[in-house]
């Protein structure tokens, strides 16, 4: 009944057009290069017009359900802090959130039918003991393109993860173009870098 | 060596080695993959987006009539829509492997219903397959191929969304190509069902149904996996993937070739364990089937037939089923604080100036599916209706025939009015009405991800064709009153849509401007707001534009996000929003 402990599962959250899905197959490329057995499941359609994305990966030696049950994730990486608080409830006791400081308004604060949570950071410490709360946004506009943030994210995840390190960069190879792939390198070693 | 693919992915890799050479479909997801994938093994394979479901069927039924290998792909919904093929493929039968591939939504992610697709292989009386990975959506998919071949029946294989947009590995196989020569063999008997005909037929159908239960009792599709005898649980598609998480001790019997019902599979099962327990998505077809049976069994008393499955919902129900208290269902992590994200129309979305027009007019607005189906939220609030494809055509005439008080517009998108929009549109100038339709034509399908379709002038597989003309359908469909707005114009479309609800002529508006995320460029320069001019009155939020943030007093345009359509620009009564540096030029020309 007991959920396998040798299956690893990672929630990844963000908004639609943040690049979820990128990171969620490097992830998944990394952990099949490590020799996993890998399932993972994202979300399209309707779903990915501005509104939250989440995707879901799990690895091990032999894994059954795409989908992570909650407070069964290793980690969760979050690319908006809101998105964070929403999928809180995935991550396991004790597990690594990674979380993106941006902040990106849902037009329901827009239009004053919602608030913006405040002292995100503090509340976020609260409910995750092991946090790192990163500026991926900034930095990643530091490397030149604010769409790498995703990989600042990922790369700070990979801290929490037992995949290989050559696996990472290959699947970030094999994932992104060409002309691209300097600079993803690049912001996944900011990110694995961070203290 | 494995690789890495989605359900979808691994669909068509099946259809692809199994040496399939036809493949038509309509997007909806999650089915929309499937074809996509597909199309890229040109030139072994010829794929089309057909103008619908009904259509894509019947593309592929005449090329395996003809002794083509075929497969079509479709949500759920779409079957709806080729269920008149379905129903009579079934009798006069196929003759290259035909499959339909037919993606289910529990849960509704992107969907209006729940609809359970396992009904309509009982109702046609065909073979029904049902893969739980991306191995299986490829194993079973060739095993599909040749069950339809070696029986001449058409099969479905019936995903969800979980099956088709989950990743998980799979080997490959070569590809071994057809031996079947194309060329109709004449027989009108077989393909002409008639009655005089067709009555012989039914009676082959009925036969081939008990060579099909055989088939299925042998497959290696269906297999027991023998454990604790205690407990067993008879179980399909992603489902099989949550029971083996939540009753890792129990007996399985598991399901791949699922219809007709291997029946003595099931007894031979039942009658090796203690307790019976039916686990499946929607409908309870399997429990009941197996109660008919005279095997007592349990289902929908602990497990629900509304929305999806999870490993989560299955250990309450193994909790229930055990007396056990269910795991406490306690309210999410900052559950009060949460500002909710819907989707949202995409910033510089060429729909957001009708949407904003029609907010100006007291009309009643039947609407459609599509990425427009987001007009029906708050703060644009104008669809006031959708029913299905097509019917925000049919249902405006409708509703003016029984007097509705007040004008109603017709709003349906480019893709959605070839799909279905144009029978409706004929109905209105036939019978007289005086409905204004506005096609919301943003040159692709959009929601699925833009697909081409006849009005793009592309096909699927990157050939240039003809892009048919809206306004030309219109005019040939009697409609007289038809014009073109630039729904970026606030102007010209409020005028357009005015003088079209003040006419009793029937009208066709159709509201041209390509999707900015399509084209990957903005649609003009990015804009901000002049913070001095502002007054603060938040109009410019009405438009629900996700790049207009509003985090102090007044708005803000987020320049990252902004696509540069100038809405916000044209309604600011204060004129105090301006294309990026022009507020200073403006200033310095006082």
């Amino acid at each position: 009944m007991s959920p396998d402990t040798e299956i690893r599962s990672v929630v990844l959250a963000g908004v639609g057009g943040q690049g979820i899905l990128l990171a969620s197959e490097i992830l998944a490329r990394t952990a099949m290069e490590t020799g996993y057995d890998v399932k993972t499941n994202e979300v399209h359609g309707m779903a990915q017009r501005g509104g939250s994305v989440i995707a879901q990966i799990r690895y091990g030696p032999e894994v059954h359900s795409p989908l992570v049950a909650k407070k069964t994730a290793a980690v969760l990486g979050a690319l908006e802090q809101v998105e964070a608080m929403r999928f809180a409830d995935y991550l396991s006791p004790g597990g690594l959130a990674v979380v993106s400081s941006q902040a990106i308004m849902p037009v329901t604060v827009s239009m004053e039918a919602a608030r913006y949570p405040e002292d995100i950071e503090a509340k976020l410490k609260r409910a995750f003991p092991r946090m790192v709360y990163i500026r991926a946004a900034e930095m990643a506009s530091g490397l030149g393109d604010i769409r790498t943030a995703n990989i600042v994210v990922l790369g700070a995840i990979s801290k929490g993860l037992d995949l290989q390190q050559d696996a990472w960069k290959e699947a970030i190879s094999s994932c992104v173009k060409e002309k691209f792939r300097e600079i993803n390198l690049r912001a996944f070693e900011l990110g694995r870098h961070i203290e | 060596m494995k690789h890495l693919m989605s359900g979808n992915e691994a669909i068509a890799r099946g259809a692809y080695e199994a040496g399939v050479t036809i493949g038509a479909g309509y997007p909806g997801t999650p089915s929309t993959e499937i074809l996509e994938n597909l199309a890229k093994y040109k030139p072994e394979v010829y794929c089309e987006w057909s103008p619908n479901e009904k259509v894509a069927f019947e593309v592929a039924a005449g090329a395996s009539i003809a002794g083509a290998r075929s497969i079509v792909t479709m949500k759920h919904v779409g079957l709806n829509v080729a269920a008149d093929p379905l129903m009579t493929l079934s009798y006069i039968s196929v003759e290259g492997g035909f499959v339909a591939c037919v993606a289910d939504d529990p849960g509704m992610h992107s969907s209006q219903n729940e609809q359970d697709t396992r009904n309509y292989a009982r109702y046609a009386k065909v073979p029904l397959f049902e893969p739980s990975d991306s191995q299986e959506a490829k194993d079973f998919l060739k095993l599909a191929i040749s069950i339809s071949e070696r029986y001449k029946t058409p099969a479905i294989l019936r995903s969800t969304t979980r099956v088709g947009h989950s990743r998980s590995l799979v080997s490959w196989d070569e590809r071994v190509a057809s031996p079947n020569k194309v060329g109709l063999v004449k027989n009108p008997p077989r393909f002409v069902p008639i009655p005089v005909w067709g009555r012989p037929m039914r009676q082959r159908v009925e036969e081939r149904l008990g060579l099909l239960k055989r088939e299925a009792e042998a497959s290696p599709a269906n297999r027991i996996e023998r454990r604790d005898s205690s407990l067993g649980i008879v179980t399909a598609s992603i489902s099989y993937q949550y029971v083996r998480e939540v009753w890792p001790d129990a007996s399985v019997l598991k399901l791949g070739f699922s219809y007709p019902f291997p029946d003595d599979l099931i007894r031979e099962f039942a009658s090796g364990v203690d307790e019976v327990l039916v686990v499946e998505e929607l409908d309870d077809i399997l429990e009941q089937h197996i109660k008919s049976l005279g095997i007592a069994c349990q289902g929908r008393k602990f497990v629900s037939g509304m929305m999806e499955l999870s490993v989560d919902r299955l250990l309450a129900s193994r909790a229930l089923m055990e007396g056990r208290e269910p795991p406490k269902e306690e309210p999410p992590l900052f559950y009060d604080e949460l500002p909710p994200r819907p989707p949202v129309l995409c910033p510089g979305c060429p729909h957001r100036g009708v949407f904003y027009a029609l907010g100006k007019h007291d009309v009643v607005v039947t609407g459609d599916i599509g990425c427009y189906s987001l007009g029906a939220f708050k703060p644009l609030d104008r669809m006031d209706t959708i029913l299905c494809m097509g019917a925000g055509v049919s249902m405006a005439h409708g509703m003016q025939k029984a007097g509705e008080p007040k004008r109603v517009i017709g709003v349906v998108g480019d893709s959605t009015f070839f799909h279905s929009g144009i029978t409706g549109l004929l109905n209105i100038a036939y019978n007289r009405g005086s409905s204004t339709i506005i096609v919301l034509d943003n040159r692709t399908t959009a929601m699925t991800g833009h697909q081409d379709h006849p009005g793009t002038g592309r096909t699927l597989q990157g050939d240039v064709t003809r892009a048919i003309s809206i306004e030309d359908i219109g005019r040939a469909c009697g409609i007289e009153r038809v014009c073109v707005v630039n729904p970026y114009d606030l102007e010209s479309t409020l005028k357009a849509i005015d003088d079209d609800v003040n006419s009793d002529e029937p009208s066709l508006i159709v509201s041209r401007a390509p999707c900015p995320l399509r084209e990957r460029r903005r649609v003009g320069a990015v804009r901000e707001i002049d913070a001095d001019r502002c007054k603060g009155c938040k109009i410019c939020l009405k438009i629900a534009c996700p790049a207009i943030e509003l985090s102090a007093d007044k708005p803000q345009i987020n320049e990252i996000f902004c696509g540069g359509c100038g809405i916000c620009e044209q309604i600011c009564p204060a004129e105090a929003i301006y294309a990026q540096g022009a507020a200073s030029q403006a200033e310095a020309r006082k």
